[in-house]
């Protein structure tokens, strides 16, 4: 293997965030190998956001190091940040801009070349062309989320993070997202981290899932091992497991 | 990956990308655009049918006409160029915005860039009919001025530039807690920059702190020229220098107010 091949998308060394001496997350680290998907799994305050968002570089950690693609953030997040690409809920594409004039903006801010032609396959490909031309506040949640996914797809990101990109959305556009989500995964070979309260999208979308609780990692592997350790035939029940604070079935190991 | 990006380049297509974005809001909501009309023009008329009437009852403001309305029209380009600058700003916090911008590849300078770009946009918007409607209904020539005119607003708008990127940190440190800033940080100045009145009229202490603001310098040229006729160069020179002082030490701040924004975690959730 070269050195290239060897160097994790993501990698996660010993990261603090502290707000007022409390911590949002308390030493953690993993690395996220090129190509690879990984949910991010934990209750409400578990630190899945902070984490995300550090990684993003939107907030200095208050100890240790987070790379991605090779560059530490935030330092030298723009280095990176064009080959990176996100969506979450705590944002929102601005309500009267039409989407075509959204994505366009942002396909500029990116250097997206062949703009309108990007635009067309996205809309094409995520359902949204007879949209287009409609203010994005007019849409629904789901047309809202495709739209999003559209703006974080602009860039074919080698790094995607995805912070409950389901959340709010009905049974059927949320598997027709999942779908698109593992064809785009599938085409670009690009590095997912998936921060996500929906435990079958995890066991769908996830070869590897990290379990935070109050800002730790409290478990780490395969949906499989972690089915088989914890003795459970759902990663929700495993979920529950770890969020009560149940041990984990030994003898199934 | 598309669109690759070497580093630390700055880039005019994303200035004028985020310049796009603003001009599509503005376009598309017409009480934008009558807002940014509506109050200079109200402003225009109430103190310039006040200078009609003192003009007409005291004899120094009847060989000074003009001196009131020049100093509201050039009021409203410091106030309104700090304004139209951080209502572009806070356009992406009430939607939400500011984290799908603080994660793109747009650099601080290029956002504030185009920030910049668009407070003469809304800055001209508002004031070039304003500007006409006073010479319609006071024969006050604000072109006239010419390249006093030009001075007068370069200096004006590098100090809107310079309080709009500080209110722009703010909110980024603290959110839209800090959103009155916006509205009314600017009123400060109106007392302490002698808008209305010489210099000389405030107490001695007080004077030194008005000649250390920028917009001073022009208000005192703008009398200057209107009663004396006489271009004072000397003032738009230091009102420069104080500029340059001005906008360096409001960058610093906007740099130092992101970088603790991102260690408080404010960038995401910038609520109230």
């Amino acid at each position: 293997m070269d050195a290239q091949s060897t160097t994790p998308a993501i990698a996660v060394d010993h990261l603090v965030k502290r707000y007022k001496g409390v911590a949002a997350v308390d030493d953690i680290s993993f690395r996220l190998p090129v190509g690879s998907v990984t949910g991010l799994l934990g209750g409400n305050g578990a630190g899945k956001t902070t984490t995300i968002a550090m990684i993003m570089g939107l907030v200095t950690p208050t100890s240790g190091r987070v790379t991605v693609l090779g560059a530490e953030m935030p330092r030298e997040r723009y280095r990176v940040l064009h080959r990176m690409n996100f969506e979450s809920p705590y944002v929102d594409m601005p309500m009267r801009l039409t989407v075509r004039q959204n994505l366009s903006v942002f396909a500029q801010l990116y250097a997206v070349p062949d703009i309108e032609g990007r635009i067309g396959s996205l809309a094409a490909d995520l359902d949204l062309t007879e949209f287009l031309d409609r203010p994005t506040g007019k849409l629904s949640a789901g047309q809202k989320t495709r739209v999003s996914l559209a703006k974080a797809l602009l860039n074919k990101p080698e790094v995607l993070l995805l912070d409950e990109p389901t959340a709010s959305l009905d049974p059927d556009t949320a598997d027709w997202v999942r779908s698109r989500l593992e064809h785009y995964r599938a085409d670009r070979g690009a590095t997912v981290l998936l921060a996500s309260h929906n435990m079958s999208e995890v066991e769908r979308l996830c070869e590897r899932v990290i379990i935070m609780k109050k800002g730790r990692i409290e478990d780490d592997d395969t949906p499989a091992h972690l089915l088989l350790r914890y003795g459970r035939e759902t990663l929700e029940d495993v979920f529950l497991d770890v969020a009560r604070g149940r041990q984990r079935n030994e003898a199934a190991q | 990956m598309i669109g690759a990006d070497t580093g630390m380049n700055f880039s005019l297509n994303r200035v004028a990308a985020m310049v796009r974005r603003y001009w599509y809001l503005l376009r598309s909501s017409w009480p934008r655009i009558l807002d940014l009309i509506y109050w200079p023009t109200v402003q225009m008329l109430m103190w310039g049918f006040l200078q009609l009437y003192i003009s007409q009852n005291a004899g120094f403001f009847a060989r000074a006409g003009g001196v009131f309305i020049g100093s509201v029209l050039l009021w409203d380009i410091l106030f309104r160029g700090q304004l139209g600058f951080s209502i572009s700003f806070l356009e992406e916090m009430y939607a939400r915005n500011l984290g799908n911008i603080m994660m793109s590849p747009l650099r601080p300078a290029e956002f504030l860039l185009s920030l910049m770009i668009m407070s003469v946009v809304r800055l001209s918007i508002g004031m070039i009919p304003v500007s006409l409607l006073a010479i319609a209904f006071f024969g006050f020539n604000l072109w006239a001025l010419g390249l006093a005119l030009a001075a007068f607003f370069a200096n004006l708008i590098l100090t809107s530039w310079s309080v709009g990127i500080f209110v722009a940190g703010l909110l980024l440190r603290n959110g839209l807690g800090a959103e009155s800033m916006a509205w009314t940080i600017m009123f400060l100045f109106l007392p302490l920059t002698c808008v209305y009145y010489p210099v000389a009229v405030l107490p001695v202490w007080l004077q030194y702190l008005a000649w250390a603001l920028p917009p001073t310098y022009v208000f005192e040229g703008m009398r200057s020229l209107v009663i004396d006729h006489v271009f004072r160069a000397d003032l738009m020179a230091e009102a420069f220098a104080f500029n340059v002082v001005l906008f360096a030490a409001a960058s610093l701040a906007f740099l130092k107010l992101l970088q603790s924004a991102r260690v408080q975690g404010s960038l995401l959730q910038t609520g109230e």
